[in-house]
């Protein structure tokens, strides 16, 4: 839909559904979604709370299971999965970025970023120059010895942001990632963001902030667990007519 | 009024003619308020009335050049002193309309909130993008042109002001619900139209849990 996609989505949802409990306890979080996120495509969800948004991003990266319907990664159905299949896919094609950071304490930037390249059987030497290279791309080359807390929160979240992209993983999922930060920062890790998209990673950004969401190329709306809505930015340069030609 | 002063201040950097006015006025704004040439000399007209301005001569071309006077020079000072005055706001399209649509006989002001909102942030979408790409030119290029920054700021802007509008429409829609949960008999087209009432409630209102109400998942993640 937008610029020139490759065929293939990085990331399909088919007609998914989540049910929670049974009988008079049911809940609905999920009522058929359908979403395709191409690769340089970043989508924004957004919705009231309990609309489903934080459900359909578990679902998407196989932390929780549909109770009917397709999630399709990289051209693989892991609602089909096994449990060492789904982890070993998880680990090399889905990257996670949460409100609160969740880098591991104990650890500098550095192995926090290659720690999920040396699990997936990467050397540690080359699962090293893997994650400096990774937090060079985010302006952190000169923090990959630090620990979590010698770290901003803004630096953090890059960190965690490089952890996603790590070696081949080209879809990154981020639940309220600009939660915890300052309206600057939370700007400064959205341009960031974009521009990994834009060098070919597809992402799903879930935010209940319309000013973080504006930095999609498409924004989806949810209600009672169903996509209600959806927008799509300018293709053509014509909003504001004069200035933008040149840029 | 804007244009007015927003001609004082252009000319306060030298004498222009009228069609330069223009261009410049729109560069510095990024065409977000885009100005015709009749415009420019009328007001140019009424400042020359008002003793603000005075015509200077022609350039070679021909043009008439339209000079600061000391009395524009002092009103455009006061102007950049006083604040622009929001005691008697201007009159709001989207306010009127959904105050009118509280009520209105077929009419779901559920939708009106949603294709607005969708509006809204499409704007903000294209807005911001073109905010990325201004800080991208400012950052990159090194030279920062006074018309560079100063479009970055009207953009800027441009998106506060829809940011507030949609949060204003969530606002909205969530305040509705929740009176519409504690009314005696709630009205029609008010629902999500599936779920039950309770769920209802529990779903879209501020309920404490947020998403994870009920949701195991959440729980596991975090």
């Amino acid at each position: 839909m937008s610029t020139p996609l490759a065929a293939q989505p990085v990331l399909r949802l088919q007609n998914l559904t989540r049910v929670h409990g049974s009988g008079a306890t049911e809940v609905h979080a999920l009522r058929g979604i359908d979403l395709d996120v191409h690769p340089g495509e970043l989508v924004a969800v957004m919705g009231p709370s309990g609309s489903g948004k934080s459900t359909l991003l578990t679902i998407a990266g196989g932390l929780d299971a549909p109770s009917s319907g397709q999630v399709i990664v990289e051209g693989t159905d892991i609602t089909g999965a096994g449990v060492k299949e789904l982890a070993a896919l998880r680990r090399r094609s889905i990257g996670y970025v949460f409100q609160d950071y969740n880098l591991i304490p104990a650890l500098t930037a550095a192995e926090n970023v290659s720690l999920p390249r040396e699990l997936d059987g990467t050397s540690a030497r080359k699962a090293r120059v893997e994650a400096v290279a990774a937090l060079e791309e985010m302006g952190l080359g000169h923090l990959a010895d630090r620990f979590p807390d010698e770290m901003s929160g803004g630096q953090q979240q890059r960190v965690a942001i490089a952890r996603a992209l790590v070696g081949d993983r080209r879809l990154v999922l981020a639940d309220e990632p600009t939660g915890a930060l300052d309206s600057e920062t939370g700007e400064s890790v959205l341009a960031l963001l974009r521009a990994r998209c834009d060098a070919g990673a597809a992402g799903v950004l879930v935010t209940h902030e319309p000013r973080f969401a504006a930095w999609a190329d498409r924004v989806v709306f949810l209600r009672d667990g169903a996509i209600v809505d959806q927008t799509v930015r300018s293709e053509a340069d014509s909003l504001l007519t004069g200035r933008v030609a040149e840029a | 009024m804007s244009i007015r002063h927003g001609l004082l201040a252009l000319l306060e950097h030298g004498p222009r003619y009228g069609s330069q006015l223009r261009t410049e006025f729109e560069s510095r704004t990024g065409s977000t308020w885009p100005l015709n040439v009749g415009q420019v000399y009328t007001t140019l007209g009424r400042l020359e009335r008002d003793g603000l301005v005075g015509q200077n001569g022609e350039d070679g071309a021909g043009h008439a050049l339209y000079a600061i006077t000391d009395a524009g020079r002092a009103e455009l000072r006061t102007w950049f002193e006083r604040p622009v005055d929001r005691t008697s706001p201007a009159r709001d399209e989207l306010a009127i309309k959904l105050a009118m649509a509280v009520g209105a006989p077929g009419v779901d002001i559920r939708e009106v909130i949603q294709a607005q909102r969708r509006h809204t942030v499409k704007a903000m979408q294209d807005y911001t993008r073109l905010k990325a790409q201004a800080l991208a030119a400012l950052e990159g290029g090194g030279s920062r042109e006074r018309d560079d920054v100063a479009w970055l700021l009207v953009l800027e802007q441009l998106i506060f002001q829809t940011e507030a509008e949609a949060r204003w429409l969530d606002h909205c829609e969530s305040r509705l619900i929740r009176l519409s949960a504690t009314a005696p008999a709630p009205g029609p087209g008010t629902g999500p139209g599936t779920g039950t009432e309770t769920r209802t409630g529990t779903e879209a209102g501020p309920a404490p849990a947020g998403a994870g109400t009920g949701n195991g998942a959440d729980n596991r993640i975090r």
